[in-house]
């Protein structure tokens, strides 16, 4: 036996497990991109879930279209109700969390970039030109100076 | 068979004038709609009573509601089915939201592991598992254990484009 396979219960290599508790990311349906807390396991393909802070309807959901996030509500029971929930994630504060990740940054900007008209982009990209111009004569000015 | 919804289907032979009030027999049928419901009344009827569909009628049809369909639930259902070569009785269990769900599953799973169809197979009895230690099948076991928890290995991403500019990553 290799050295660290002994009896001691060893650490798993995953960090995002499914479980009561776990705040995860709706992937598909009329509530996708919202977040969500598995209420329930219901078996090896879905789960009870519900969002009540993010109007995610309480239903059984394939953990196909989920992604686990990283937060987890700590000894949340199983099959929690609506109400208790909202609770114990407005203590958690995960909804803030989330917020300021970087991962719901990156989806809120591919959702706005999405959004935008043509003239919006046409816009983005006058306000990068302008800024091109700007760098590259301070650039230059600079490179003057030091030589 | 598409998705099945629970009904409670009353029926009765034909009044004559030797039995002018016959007996009403009720059944919970899991049908996909109104019709097969109907036909699978009368199928099991004329097995039990002396009774056909030419000289009967149906008297009602209701589709009974799951009473709380938000909360998960262990049902064992007890079929008889023929497979190939003879009749087998039968006690599955499953974990669903309603009964009606629990029946599809069951139908599912015998005709993946017994090619058994939906004419195959007779539902004796679905009935709510309410305390844990009767449960008697492992795989329903084994989703009760107090802190479950597992991980989703090997995650395979579908994009939603014709073309993918990089390979997807399947770690978690």
């Amino acid at each position: 036996m290799h050295p660290g396979t002994g009896r001691l219960k060893r650490q798993s290599t995953f960090k995002r497990f499914v479980e009561v508790g776990r705040v995860v990311l709706v992937n598909d349906g009329p509530s996708a991109g919202k977040l969500a807390v598995i209420v329930e396991i219901i078996d090896h393909n879905r789960a009870l879930i519900d969002g009540p802070t993010t109007s995610v309807p309480r239903q059984a959901f394939p953990y196909r279209n989920l992604i686990l996030t990283p937060y987890t509500l700590a000894n949340l029971p199983r099959a929690a109700g609506s109400g208790p929930l909202k609770k114990a994630l407005e203590k958690a504060g995960v909804l803030e969390k989330w917020e300021q990740s970087g991962w719901a940054k990156k989806l809120a900007a591919r959702q706005t970039r999405k959004n935008s008209s043509d003239f919006d982009r046409f816009q983005v990209q006058l306000a990068k030109k302008s800024r091109r111009d700007l760098v590259r004569k301070a650039y230059v000015k600079e490179k003057k100076a030091s030589a | 068979m598409g998705r099945f919804t629970e009904y409670s289907v009353v029926g009765r032979t034909l009044p004559t004038e030797s039995d002018p009030a016959p007996k009403l027999y009720r059944m919970r049928i899991f049908a996909p709609n109104e019709v097969v419901a109907k036909s699978r009344y009368w199928y099991y009827l004329r097995q039990l009573k002396k009774a056909k569909k030419a000289n009967g009628e149906i008297v009602a049809i209701n589709v009974i509601h799951e009473a709380k369909p938000l909360k998960v639930k262990n049902f064992a259902i007890w079929l008889r089915y023929d497979s190939r070569s003879g009749t087998h009785n039968m006690v599955k269990e499953f974990r669903a939201l309603s009964r009606a769900e629990a029946v599809e599953a069951m139908y599912q799973d015998m005709a993946a592991r017994h090619r058994a169809r939906f004419r195959n197979v007779q539902i004796l009895r679905v009935a709510e598992i309410e305390k844990k230690d009767d449960i008697r099948r492992p795989y329903i076991k084994q989703l009760l254990e107090p802190g479950l928890k597992f991980p989703l290995p090997h995650r395979r991403t579908t994009s939603k484009a014709w073309y993918a500019a990089s390979r997807p990553s399947t770690w978690a």
